[in-house]
């Protein structure tokens, strides 16, 4: 069981629970604003992108090759930037803040 | 298995070049065939734009049948975001349990015809039909609206042996004309109507702006889709254990549309105009010539996909460039996802094997390049469970 927080760019945030699946789908189960998984979580569409807070970047891990090459063209990411359907629920990611990016 | 294969006549070009020639009516394409570099480029809209003369981003051009720019699709940032907001939410609801319900009643319908019918040739009799139905779904229009578009055929720009048809893009144009009268004189909860009713900036769209969405609409989602259907049943006509497969785990489902549409890359490629003296993939670009970004290539880039000429039904890392990348992702993508989602489960749960009887392929002339993109008949037999 892992605890996942969402804050959204309205700063409102959205704690949730989850034991499996994609992060990108915990969001989209639970209509988290901003992240909308279009591509179903094979990393081609980038709607499910987010800045994880730098205090729990241990959590996430690096990113692939693949997810590193989607997000250079994404103007508004940054060095804190995942794709969250590329972020498996596991315990690992228990207590993780997750900003929606815009 | 040959008769549903795709094959990527890009790939030479691809790992020696990097790009590709076209000439299209003396105003030649310079083809990038690299996924990074297609990517790059769709992204820099500065360099490469897409709000050039009405019809010119388009490969074959439409400059000389078509006047009316396309929106959002033929214009740039920053005010493509205000049109691609105003649109986005409409174009949207495909997400919705009623439009799902719909389009899946529409989809059996046409399923469970075929089934009862000893051979159907699909492109005509299937995925036109089907594919016109879904649009009344997404225009919110009568379903008898459909009767109509099937009419015009399978292209609405193109006719047999003629890549580009004026006469047959005036029936569409008067069409969306009258339509546009008609809603403007009574409104009702279509596109055109709530087009028509639509405030950018403070202002009315224009009867203009609103021809503009309505003719990316029709044109940019007929084709395409028609070949993502029709290549689907020839692929589970050759392979019936992703169909059995399908229906045992439909979990797999989403990663097996996603990867289809990589596979088929309905739309071969879009262009761009450079706006200033440049480079791609080491190339030079003069101002005002023309580039493509060839997704069907880029969708076969070894360097990113294993196996890329392979149809893996649950390919769980799949960045494919199918529908666009960038501001110009396709608009019509989420009603085209359903479509697919839809088409694949009432397939899986119905349907045992599929026999392909006869079939006339649909090749594009590129110049350098040949490109299997679909059918241009293909009869078959449907046989039920």
């Amino acid at each position: 069981m892992a605890k996942i927080t969402f804050i959204t760019t309205d700063e409102s945030s959205i704690t949730l629970e989850a034991t499996s699946g994609s992060v990108m789908e915990l969001a989209v189960q639970n209509n988290v604003a901003g992240i909308d998984g279009d591509c179903g979580g094979v990393c081609s569409c980038a709607t499910c992108h987010v800045h994880v807070d730098p205090a729990h970047l241990d959590k996430t891990g690096d990113a692939s090759e693949i997810e590193k090459d989607m997000l250079e063209l994404d103007d508004n990411a940054n060095e804190y930037s995942r794709l969250c359907c590329q972020l498996e629920v596991s315990d690992q990611l228990d207590g993780v803040i997750l900003r929606v990016a815009q | 298995m040959k008769k549903s294969k795709l094959a990527d006549p890009f790939e030479q070009a691809r790992l020696e070049s990097g790009i590709g020639k076209m000439d299209d009516q003396n105003d030649p394409v310079t083809m990038l065939l690299r996924l990074k570099d297609v990517r790059k480029t769709a992204h820099n809209w500065k360099v490469f734009q897409s709000g050039a003369k009405p019809g010119r981003i388009v490969v074959p051009s439409e400059v000389n049948i078509r006047d009316t720019r396309q929106i959002p699709f033929e214009v740039d940032p920053p005010e493509h975001g205000d049109y691609r907001k105003l649109v986005e939410p409409w174009f949207k609801r495909p997400l919705e349990a009623d439009y799902q319900a719909a389009l899946t009643k529409q989809i059996n319908e046409i399923v469970d015809e075929a089934l009862s019918l000893d051979d159907i040739e699909v492109v005509s009799d299937f995925s036109l039909r089907l594919q016109s139905r879904a649009l009344t779904l997404l225009l919110n229009t009568p379903y008898s609206e459909a009767d109509t578009w099937i009419g015009w055929g399978t292209h609405v720009f193109r006719s047999e042996g003629d890549s580009l048809d004026g006469d047959k893009a005036n029936i569409l144009y008067d069409y969306i004309d009258e339509q546009i009268e008609r809603a403007s004189e009574n409104p009702s909860d279509d596109l055109y109507s709530v087009l028509l009713n639509s405030e950018l900036n403070g202002r009315k769209l224009t009867k203009e702006e609103v021809k503009g969405v309505m003719i990316l609409t029709f044109a940019g989602g007929r084709d395409t889709v028609i070949n993502a259907v029709t290549n689907s049943i020839a692929y589970f006509a050759e392979h019936p254990e992703s169909l059995a497969r399908l229906n045992d785990e439909p979990e797999i489902t989403g990663k097996a549309v996603e990867e289809l549409i990589r596979y088929f890359s309905p739309l071969t490629h879009m262009g761009r105009v450079v706006t200033e003296d440049t480079q791609v993939c080491e190339h030079a670009a003069k101002a005002d010539s023309r580039v493509s970004l060839c997704w069907a290539s880029a969708n076969r880039d070894a360097s990113v996909f294993e196996n890329p000429n392979e149809v893996v039904l649950d390919r769980k890392l799949n960045p494919h460039v199918g529908f666009g990348f960038s501001h110009h992702n396709c608009l019509g993508a989420t009603h085209a996802r359903q479509i697919m989602q839809i088409l694949l489960t009432s397939l899986a749960q119905k349907v045992k094997s599929i026999d392909i009887l006869d079939y006339e392929e649909n090749i594009e002339d590129l110049d350098q390049f040949k490109r299997k993109v679909g059918y241009e008949k293909i009869k078959v037999k449907f046989n039920p469970k």
